[in-house]
């Protein structure tokens, strides 16, 4: 109705504002004695424009937070041969609960190389017990519908000792990021999926073919063929072209670079599988689905508080069966466990953010987390694993399975975080 | 449009819909397992034959070809699987391929080694025809991967050196773990990954 009232009128506010803002950058450059462009208003040096930052930009170079070689496994990456083992994310400088696609974690099956396919010439081929086996170029997957969710992605590998110094050593094997892709029930409904098949073969296209057995129960119920992650087409560490997610399942069950498919009637023990080989049913169902899990991000190992006051402890939760319900948080080494506040609203298999407000005094002590999910499952402590187990508690205790037990923090007098199982 | 007209196109309606509706409810195969996109092409037989390389425990992907240690021995040498594993097995800079362990030591105390500690032999033919030579992956012929299949077990105590494998005898090979080892469990979802734990 008055539409071109209003929109003088937001006119006119908009160049108060600027013109406010120019005056006020200069202030602030005067003021602060920052070295200016010459011939320019602004307040800092300018970072020039190149080709690059237009076409796909770039972070601030006082932004350093890079990605390290995890520890666990002993392998460098690179090797000689150019092939990464095990790559950890920088948890402790993590905002939110997004993990950018270049700081993800990167874990291969056999210390792999990393396959350089052009989506033009890939497919992706299901077949054995469905009616129609089914040929699918990239093009052909992305006509199907789709879906966009948050998952987090864990490697078994992910196990915290007291020889680690930061969190990007003692979890930095987990990130979460937003994948896009179709759904396995909708491709496996397009097949005519018969009632025989129980378990289906997801097996990648690089060098070693990786492979794992997955239940079909599983595949009908969350997988995604995903061919997107955080807004653009997946990494090739991540698997470019399309990779299967397997929400909630050890990172070694999302196959990558993803070429097959193959529905099956029993569990087909590839190599894979016999990396998870136990002794007994339990220790085997321990290397599934993930438990519930959390770590404080900061303040956490290597990091210092300035000295005594207001901090807000902040860090991630996660858990293979379905939301995080409850995360707890204590700043007296356990005796007393305080609700933490959620940041972002939880999902299922995704990292949710968790905060709680802490006034420091300044006394040496111990900071933890722990978490419930929405099925009732309880992140519990190294201590209380090993009495269901039945075994002694030793300092060097091994979690069977996924090690999702709580991590304690130790700040020292002087503000110094420390691994607190060390 | 006329009440009369109206019952007509409803009587028609009912003839389409209960049957519709039936079908849902008993899950008619007719219904529930015709395509609903029609997006993709079917594999070529030779397609999925070229690519149907997961070897399950019942060996039914197995291709024709055999092999004995004896072979196996001499390609162990001729593909330079001796310069990564060592000679027998032992002392190269990849993974051990036979204990060192005595005969008399439970199997789950021996080193974690493919041919010794796996269920099922078809895992140790798999793997080798999947992953090896590093570099090389996929250029090994049946007859090799059999003969090596045979040479490795052999090397564990697991067959005799004349023992001849192929796609019937090598799914019947008793591996020395029997059935002592975990089973996977049913999965179902929203279910915790193990009852009672540690609760």
């Amino acid at each position: 109705m008055d539409s071109k009232r209003n929109s003088r009128r937001d006119l006119l506010k908009a160049s108060a504002a600027l013109a406010g803002g120019i005056l006020a950058g200069k202030a602030h450059a005067q003021e602060h004695n920052h070295p200016t462009t010459p011939g320019s208003e602004n307040a800092s040096p300018m970072i020039h424009g190149s080709q690059e930052q237009i076409a796909y930009g770039q972070r601030s170079k006082y932004v350093t937070s890079v990605r390290v070689q995890h520890p666990i496994g002993g392998r460098p990456s690179p090797d000689v041969f150019g092939k990464t083992f095990h790559i950890a994310t920088p948890l402790q400088d993590s905002v939110g609960v997004i993990t950018p696609s270049s700081l993800h974690y990167v874990a291969t099956t056999r210390g792999s190389y990393l396959p350089d396919i052009d989506p033009a010439q890939h497919t992706l081929t299901m077949h054995g017990l469905v009616d129609r086996p089914l040929t699918l170029t990239m093009d052909e997957l992305k006509r199907f519908p789709s879906v966009t969710r948050l998952h987090f992605i864990e490697c078994a590998g992910n196990r915290h000792n007291g020889q680690q110094k930061t969190v990007q050593d003692t979890h930095g094997m987990t990130s979460c990021a937003e994948w896009t892709g179709v759904l396995l029930s909708t491709l496996l409904r397009e097949c005519g999926l018969k009632g025989s098949a129980k378990w289906f073969v997801a097996e990648g296209a690089e060098e070693v073919k990786g492979a794992s057995s997955i239940p079909i129960a599983k595949g009908m119920d969350d997988c995604m063929i995903a061919y997107g992650m955080n807004g653009e087409p997946l990494r090739p560490q991540q698997g470019f072209p399309v990779r299967i997610m397997v929400p909630g399942f050890e990172g070694i069950y999302h196959t990558k670079w993803l070429r097959r498919i193959k529905l099956v009637d029993r569990f087909y023990m590839n190599y894979n599988e016999f990396g998870h080989l136990r002794p007994e049913d339990k220790e085997l169902a321990l290397g599934e689905q993930i438990g519930p899990k959390s770590v404080i991000t900061y303040p956490s190992g290597e990091q210092r508080l300035p000295g005594p006051g207001f901090y807000e402890i902040s860090g991630l939760a996660w858990s293979g069966g379905g939301a995080v319900k409850t995360v707890e948080v204590s700043t007296d080494g356990g005796k007393k466990w305080n609700r933490a506040q959620f940041k972002n609203t939880p999902q299922r298999m995704a990292h949710v953010r968790f905060g709680y407000e802490w006034r420091w005094d300044g006394t040496e002590t111990e900071i933890l987390s722990r978490c419930t999910d929405e099925i009732g499952q309880r992140q519990a402590m190294r201590e209380e694993i090993a009495n269901w187990w039945n075994v002694p508690f030793e300092r060097n205790y091994r979690v069977p399975g996924l090690d999702n037990s709580v991590m304690p923090w130790r700040i020292a007098r002087d503000g110094s975080v420390t691994n607190g199982l060390a | 449009m006329g009440s009369r007209e109206m019952l007509k196109v409803l009587n028609a309606l009912k003839v389409v819909a209960i049957p519709l509706l039936l079908g849902s409810l008993v899950g008619s195969p007719a219904i529930a397992q015709s395509p609903t996109y029609g997006v993709g092409r079917t594999p070529t037989a030779e397609e999925l034959g070229r690519m149907d390389i997961a070897i399950g425990p019942t060996g039914e992907e197995l291709p024709p070809g055999r092999g004995t240690a004896k072979e196996g021995a001499q390609v162990y040498v001729q593909k330079a699987c001796i310069g990564c594993h060592g000679v027998a097995g032992i002392g190269g800079a990849a993974p051990v391929l036979r204990s060192e362990r005595g005969a008399d030591v439970p199997v789950w105390q021996k080193e974690r080694i493919l041919p010794l500690r796996s269920p099922y032999a078809t895992t140790v033919w798999d793997f080798i025809n999947r992953g090896m030579p590093v570099g090389l992956e996929g250029t090994l012929t049946p007859n090799e991967v059999y003969s090596l299949t045979a040479y490795l077990l052999f090397l564990n105590d697991v067959i005799p050196e004349d023992h001849v494998l192929d796609k019937e005898s090598l799914p019947k090979v008793t591996m020395p773990i029997g059935d002592e080892f975990g089973k996977p469990h049913e999965f179902k979802p929203n279910a915790p990954r193990l009852k009672g734990y540690p609760y």
